[in-house]
């Protein structure tokens, strides 16, 4: 019996498949303005990938913020139970999820079971997201996948003090005039964001190991400012982008 | 088949209210046509003595619920702001204040008042609000302050609260050249404490399961226990409405289709989202049963003396769900979380409402610690719809109810 599940991000849309309770692959494509062609898209990718017919699918569950847009799946459900779900999967011994996506961030504390215990998410505000970082690399003109290679190379991080992304940007406009170094400035978005996803995890008290999932988790300047901030390591595996279509695909294995 | 269900499940009182309510309106509208005052006042102001002196109450606050549930909230907030005040302003301050100005709003803005009745047991936000209404109607204006009974109703508190409650009736005397009629006050305060048992009585009956109506419904059939508290009308309507509860009961007729699970709400509604939000959750199964807001307007019952109802307004009014204690404020959401046998508590973090909203994070882990129970917090304001992201808002109401499922099941 084959499972898929289907993550449709606010940037990003990923799937993944599970056979046996055992990883069959993943596939992951940009969102773009048609949630509905992605999911689709991403899916048949998938299938194509692992050599694999839609007939094979026993069963399929969406996520992520278009996941009523997926009308081909057997049931959705909220990012924060697939990601609970899907690191439970990766890995048993995790208690704590950071997942930081484009549209929002999450703290998430599992039981021992892997059941979600409770939640925090940020609230109305681009700040501490994804979408906070894209509008910065735009700023400096830095691919969005560079910005944690620069931020390595920082000497003196920059300080940002607005929290609100569009406040933020200028404030990092006014750095570049003042020609601060770029690795800096970067260095300073990231400890800035972090600040924010961390409020979320101490507010609901995570409990360790954590593990750090959504597709800012490969941002290592991002894991290093928030590794900082939390006071401790995080783990972040190869498919921390893929973990919320991973987890709604052994939830479909549960239908 | 599903539409005579769901013609069965609606609460006939309604119309009746309904009806009510207009005639309230038309008459306030009217009110100089009959040589009638009008006083505004506060929602958890003392309205009793008002209608011993034939005065006619009028609630802004009342109004600014009808400008949120008729989506009229964002472009009179936008207005207020146009004037100058801050959009971290209380929503139905800034409405109130620019409906008085362009006289908008679901009825043409409120009938003008002859004299302002502010008491701060609610919020601080209110006393600005009423000077700047003073200052633009040109009316006397009266404040009643009641502290904080952070952790008891003190003889110090209980001699200053009198003082003024003596004061408010020498202010209504002279604002109406009438001598105030003990007499009459001794009736209202009859009817408006048998109202408030009334009121409770009908909350009460969503400890039934299922629960004959929802906190949905409560939020709307409030509105007579705090405009017309202290008149027979009150008092008739709500014996009529307790009946048709109890009459559901024994029908078996329920609010939510599939009744399952079981939930508390804390803070003012979101006005302008009541269905999308009542939909949400009974597409879960579940009902809120029973909310902190309208049980405020029976909350204070146990000070209140109806054989010398004047005699305990001073206390009745100060000891209020607002005007007390985090801790205290936490002690009766647990009651509540019991009695209704809740499964789980919906907290709006209401951006409008800071006295509301500020003890949000201690009780939400008071409850958490002394439950288990799941709690979640939606961020939101009870009129202005720019503070309200449905996507967002529907995420974690999807999620909490997955976790309330998970435990459940």
């Amino acid at each position: 019996m084959i499972y898929a599940g289907i993550d449709i991000g606010s940037i990003t849309a990923k799937a993944a498949l599970i056979k046996n309770n055992r990883l069959l692959g993943t596939h992951v494509i940009m969102t773009g303005y048609d949630p509905i062609n992605a999911g689709i898209k991403v899916f048949d990718a998938l299938l194509k990938q692992s050599r694999i017919s839609k007939t094979q699918i026993s069963a399929i569950i969406s996520t992520g913020y278009g996941r009523a847009s997926v009308s081909f799946a057997d049931k959705a459900l909220t990012e924060i139970i697939c990601h609970g779900t899907g690191a439970h999967f990766m890995n048993p011994e995790i208690r704590g999820i950071i997942d930081v996506g484009g549209q929002d961030s999450k703290a998430i504390f599992l039981d021992q079971n892997g059941q979600v215990e409770n939640f925090a998410m940020n609230d109305k505000c681009a700040a501490g997201t994804g979408r906070f970082l894209e509008v910065m690399a735009k700023a400096l003109e830095v691919d969005l996948e560079l910005l944690g290679d620069f931020s390595l190379a920082a000497d003196k991080p920059s300080k940002i003090s607005s929290i609100c992304t569009v406040f933020a940007e200028s404030e990092v406009i006014s750095m570049i005039a003042k020609q601060e170094r770029r690795e800096n400035i970067i260095a300073g978005i990231h400890e800035s964001a972090a600040a924010r996803v961390a409020i979320l995890a101490n507010k609901i008290k995570i409990k360790k190991p954590v593990m750090m999932t959504g597709g800012v988790a490969k941002n290592k300047g991002m894991v290093n400012s928030l590794e900082n901030r939390l006071g401790f390591k995080l783990i972040v595996g190869d498919l921390a982008q893929e973990n919320g279509a991973i987890g709604a695909a052994v939830l479909a294995s549960k239908l | 088949m599903s539409d005579k269900l769901s013609e069965k499940r609606k609460i006939k009182s309604a119309k009746k209210m309904r009806d009510i309510m207009t005639t309230y309106y038309l008459d306030a509208m009217t009110a100089g046509q009959n040589n009638k005052q009008i006083a505004w006042i506060t929602s958890g102001g003392p309205v009793e003595p008002l209608v011993a002196m034939d005065i006619i109450p009028i609630y802004p606050e009342n109004h600014g619920a009808m400008i949120g549930a008729s989506k009229m909230g964002e472009d009179l907030c936008i207005k207020a702001e146009d004037m100058g005040y801050s959009s971290d302003l209380c929503s139905y301050a800034r409405a109130d204040i620019s409906c008085s100005v362009v006289k908008g709003g679901p009825i043409g803005g409120l009938p003008e008042p002859d004299m302002l009745i502010c008491c701060n047991n609610i919020c601080g936000t209110v006393l600005k609000w009423y000077e700047v209404q003073a200052r633009f109607y040109n009316v006397p204006l009266f404040i009643l302050d009641t502290p904080i009974c952070h952790t008891r109703y003190s003889p110090e508190i209980a001699k200053y609260v009198q003082a003024q409650i003596d004061e408010y009736i020498a202010f209504l005397e002279k604002v109406t050249k009438r001598k105030f009629n003990y007499e009459k006050m001794a009736e209202v305060g009859r009817l408006a404490f048998e109202a408030q048992l009334l009121w409770q009585k009908v909350l009460n009956t969503t400890a039934h399961k299922p629960s004959p109506m929802s906190a949905f419904d409560a939020f709307f059939f409030l509105a007579l226990i705090v405009t017309l508290r202290g008149t027979k009308i009150a008092v008739d309507f709500y014996k009529e409405l307790l009946g048709e509860m109890e009459q559901r009961i024994k029908d078996g007729i329920s609010m939510v289709p599939n009744e399952k699970y079981r939930l508390l709400w804390d803070n003012l509604p979101v006005w302008y989202q009541l269905k999308w939000l009542s939909q949400k959750f009974s597409d879960h199964n579940a009902c809120l049963v029973a909310d902190t807001y309208t049980s405020a307007w029976c909350g204070a019952i146990q000070y209140t003396n109806k054989d010398n109802f004047i005699g305990s307004i001073a206390e009745a009014y100060t000891r209020i769900y607002l005007n007390i204690g985090v801790d205290q404020m936490a002690g009766q959401v647990l009651d509540m979380i019991k009695f209704y046998n809740a499964d789980g508590l919906v907290m709006h973090s209401n951006r409008s409402c800071k006295p509301y909203s500020f003890g949000q994070m201690d009780i939400m882990k008071i409850v958490r610690e002394k439950t288990n129970l799941p709690v979640l917090m939606i961020e939101a304001d009870m009129v202005d719809p720019r503070n309200f992201s449905q996507s967002q808002v529907e995420t974690r109401i999807d999620a909490f109810m997955e976790i309330i499922k998970q435990k459940n099941d």
